[in-house]
């Protein structure tokens, strides 16, 4: 076919030659004829398909299968890399503590993705090899073949590509063959039939565009401001008739929606009875005891200084004598000028001489301006505080004589 | 075999094929559908519009229309969908698993069981998607990048059944357009009107009925059958795995794919008796859905209800044998607690109606059996309303056991689902061939005439 011919001009060609015979056994014997005569272009039609035809017609296993079964594995493949790459690698996802990769968990949904694949490249694959959807074809020109072919009709068809090709000749074969009827089957071609219309061409462009307005409109969205609030699709579930914390509401005389609970509520393990332990009192004066819960020991000694070193030492430094690390921060800056107060050494002999109860209240409610620490540090710990600043202020003041004698070559 | 003896046959078998397209071709060709269609379809429809009208006020409301609440949290939206999921069933189990067992009877009703199958799926997938309360999110469930950079959890047994219910309609939609291309083209060379050609035309995509076409068509056919086979089974019991990976008594079993499996195929069964029996007498097709089919689908249904049967004493056995006290409260609450007659109606309609089905003259009068299917069906519903609400009503907490109280809006939108599943029913028998053609004549005696034997 050359390019140069009008496009509006139409040629008539042939096709080949179309036999209809009377029975699919008939059709099968027809092929082996055919067949055997040397004809490699032509095809069998019926309405189903006819069993035996295949090696009649010398027809070769399809690949089909091998597609399918690339396509499953594939999908095994994609799907255990799936759950893999967003489970335990970009997103790992601690579910109950189990490990995070473990195939039996991944089968399910690698196995339906293996069936999905291998359906999708079934299906497409199989009208893919048999060249269709096909728009026209030259024997829907035929009458007899249009009225019978999916319904009754068993047809042998001969194309005139075929090298082994004659009228005369091939007609001869195919009525031996035991044809009820042999056609001549020709159809009329040109560069505009063979085109797509104008119409369905406008079609394709038109819906292509409209399909895109969706997405035109989703991304100016994205990429544009506005004082609009956001759509709301139920109203009912995004203002509900309930009261949020914090909020006013008409319904209580003081106008808040968060209620105070009543007076003299006590939360469980909160009523903190004993003034010893959890005020630092005894009889109304700063206790001079320490509580009967804190024992006195090495490991109440060691907790001390390790609470001590984590919320003291900044401030009053490892040895209380002020000089932690906020504290020589503030002098290299110069804050003590704009009224920065130094935290005290507490090694002092004034602060010595304060019972174990007012320290304990004055890390509780804090002085000056060191804050309380009352929500960082439990009652007890800030006993084991207590105790550490004792041993620290007995540091301070002691000579070698203070040592025991057995640990003194150990000092030196 | 003398050459007039040949002649004699082949005409036959001719006459015979043509036969079939006349009459299969002729319902969609009819000028007038039969007397009932219309009222039918207009019933029909008019669900539908109840189902539309119960969505709207669903959305702009919330679920909280439902009697769903904290005990029950999985009520009547997830029944229905097990419902729907399992009545699907039947019709990839005839057109896939009956056709790997050459079972050539089930050309006759393959095409509109699996096109039960589409529609059932079609109203499954609706209820998960509203019971999640805003379904506008529901591409949440599908693994595709978000702001939150967080993806589906994939040791949820609820991402696993996103997988195994899209897959199973999308295969399922694959399976049943193949097997109607060959119809189409049968359609399109038929009609008159260049509109109907059109369209024929389009959907046939050109199929002509090429031996060499036909060859790698079966092919896809088989392997899609071979596909399907097996994800039918796993569709259904990744639904049971739902409950079964939960730890609730009453749901924690590992009876419960089989389980699901039987019982799906049993009610998908009842649905396609309860559509064809009186659709083959309406549309004369009873020469091609003989009284043989009908009976083979009553004794398919006799065996599965067995098995369901079966596998509810075998609950009942596990969980006095198991010896585990939550177990065994849990079934002896099912049959004798507050919905011991949801129980009761289970057992009857799943385990007794089908026994009915020994007997030949049961299963060859069409009113019985569309009436035994129906209550089969009910029964089904019954089975999963147990294993769902039964079990929440009575969980381990006696602090949060409710009796649960279905609201108007549970039953309006069920009812709605069956008025969209026979709109689409309705429209597939007047507008598509409702048997496969091409497997009917390829499965008859006929498609052997003239066939030497060598």
């Amino acid at each position: 076919m050359s390019t140069d011919k009008p496009i509006d001009q139409v040629e008539d060609k042939l096709y080949g030659m179309l036999a209809e015979y009377e029975s699919p056994g008939a059709l099968i014997e027809a092929a082996r004829k055919v067949r055997d005569a040397g004809y490699t272009k032509f095809d069998c039609h019926s309405p189903f398909p006819v069993h035996g035809i295949d090696p009649a017609m010398g027809i070769k296993p399809t690949i089909l299968p091998l597609i399918t079964w690339g396509a499953g594995l594939t999908g095994t493949g994609l799907a255990i890399l799936m759950q893999t790459w967003m489970n335990n690698w970009t997103y790992p996802w601690n579910i109950g503590g189990k490990p995070l990769f473990s195939l039996p968990m991944q089968i399910p949904i690698a196995f339906e993705v293996t069936v999905l694949l291998a359906a999708f490249a079934t299906f497409f694959g199989m009208w893919g090899l048999n060249k269709l959807p096909q728009v026209w074809h030259p024997l829907f020109g035929n009458d007899n073949f249009v009225k019978k072919a999916t319904c009754h009709g068993f047809f042998v068809a001969i194309e005139a590509e075929d090298p082994k090709f004659d009228a005369e000749g091939t007609k001869a074969t195919l009525e031996e063959a035991g044809a009820m009827e042999v056609e001549t089957v020709r159809y009329k071609t040109s560069k505009k039939m063979r085109a797509l219309p104008n119409g369905v061409v406008a079609f394709i462009v038109l819906s292509a565009c409209v399909a895109l307005v969706p997405f035109a409109y989703i991304a100016k969205k994205r990429a544009s401001k506005s004082d609009q609030p956001r759509m709301h699709i139920i109203p009912n579930m995004d203002f509900q008739t309930k009261n949020k914390p914090q909020t006013a509401s008409d319904m209580f005389e003081d106008g808040r929606a968060s209620r105070l609970p009543v007076d003299g509520t006590v939360a469980r393990g909160e009523l903190k009875a004993d003034d010893h332990f959890y005020r630092g009192l005894q009889g109304g004066a700063w206790a001079t005891e320490f509580p009967k819960e804190i024992s006195l020991s090495t490991e109440t000694m060691d907790r001390g200084e390790d609470r001590f070193g984590i919320y003291c030492s900044p401030c009053h430094g490892l040895t209380g004598a002020g000089t932690g690390m906020i504290n020589q921060r503030a002098d290299a800056v110069g804050a003590t000028a704009t009224g920065w107060v130094a935290p005290s050494n507490i090694t002092q002999e004034a602060f010595a001489k304060q019972p174990h109860g007012q320290l304990f209240n004055t890390i509780t409610h804090g002085i000056r301006s060191m804050p309380g620490y009352s929500a960082q540090v439990k009652e007890a710990d800030r006993w084991a505080i207590v105790f550490y600043v004792r041993a620290l202020q007995r540091s301070a003041h002691s000579t070698i004589d203070d040592v025991p004698a057995g640990e003194k070559p150990a000092i030196r | 075999m003398s050459s007039a003896e040949t002649s004699a046959e082949a005409l036959a078998a001719r006459e015979y094929f043509k036969g079939i397209s006349d009459s299969v071709c002729g319902i969609v060709e009819a000028e007038k559908a039969p007397k009932i269609w219309l009222p039918a379809f207009a019933a029909a429809l008019g669900l539908t519009g109840v189902l539309v009208v119960s969505l709207y006020v669903l959305l702009t409301e919330g679920t909280g229309i439902w009697g769903n609440n904290n005990t029950e949290a999985w009520a009547w939206p997830i029944v229905n969908f097990v419902f729907w999921v399992g009545i699907g069933h039947a019709g990839t189990l005839i057109s896939a698993v009956l056709f790997l067992m050459r079972q050539k009877w089930r050309t006759s009703i393959n095409r509109a069981a699996e096109a039960m199958t589409i529609f059932a799926v079609i109203c499954a997938g609706l209820f998960p998607v509203i019971h999640t309360g805003r379904p506008w999110l529901a591409y949440w469930l599908l693994p595709i990048p978000n702001d939150m950079a967080i993806w589906p959890q994939f040791r949820s047994p609820l991402a696993w059944d996103v997988f195994a219910v899209s897959t199973y309609m999308t295969v399922s939609i694959l399976f049943w357009y193949m097997g109607l291309v060959p119809d189409f083209a049968t359609l399109r060379d038929r009609t008159k009107s260049k509109l109907k050609h059109t369209i024929y035309g389009i959907l046939a995509l050109g199929w002509r009925g090429s031996a060499r076409q036909w060859h790698r068509y079966e092919r896809a056919y088989l392997i899609m059958a071979a596909l399907a086979t097996p994800l039918v089974f796993s569709v259904h019991s990744v639904v049971s795995f739902d409950f079964a990976v939960g730890q609730l008594p009453g749901w924690h079993t590992t009876i419960f794919p089989p389980y699901f499996v039987a019982g799906a195929i049993f009610s998908g069964f009842a649905m396609v008796l309860t559509l064809l029996v009186p659709a083959r007498a309406i549309f004369n097709m009873k020469h091609i859905i003989t009284d043989q089919h009908v009976e083979n689908m009553c004794k398919v249904i006799l065996a599965t209800g067995s098995m369901v049967g079966f596998a509810y004493g075998t609950e009942f056995f596990i969980a006095w044998y198991s010896g585990n006290a939550y177990e065994g409260f849990t079934f002896l609450n099912c049959a004798f607690g507050p919905f011991a007659w949801a129980y009761w109606t289970m057992i009857t309609c799943n385990v007794l109606v089908p026994q009915f089905f020994w007997f030949k003259k049961i299963r060859t009068s069409p009113f019985v059996i569309v009436f035994l299917c129906i209550l089969v069906n009910v029964g089904m519903w019954f089975e999963r309303f147990v294993i769902i609400v039964t079990s929440l009503t009575r969980s381990f907490m006696p602090g949060s056991w409710h009796y649960f109280s279905p609201t108007m809006y549970d039953a309006s939108i069920f009812i709605g689902s069956f008025g969209l599943f026979f709109t689409l029913f309705l429209l597939f028998l007047r507008f598509m061939p409702m048997i496969a053609m091409f497997e009917v004549k390829g499965a008859s005696h006929h498609a052997h005439a003239g066939v030497k034997h060598h």
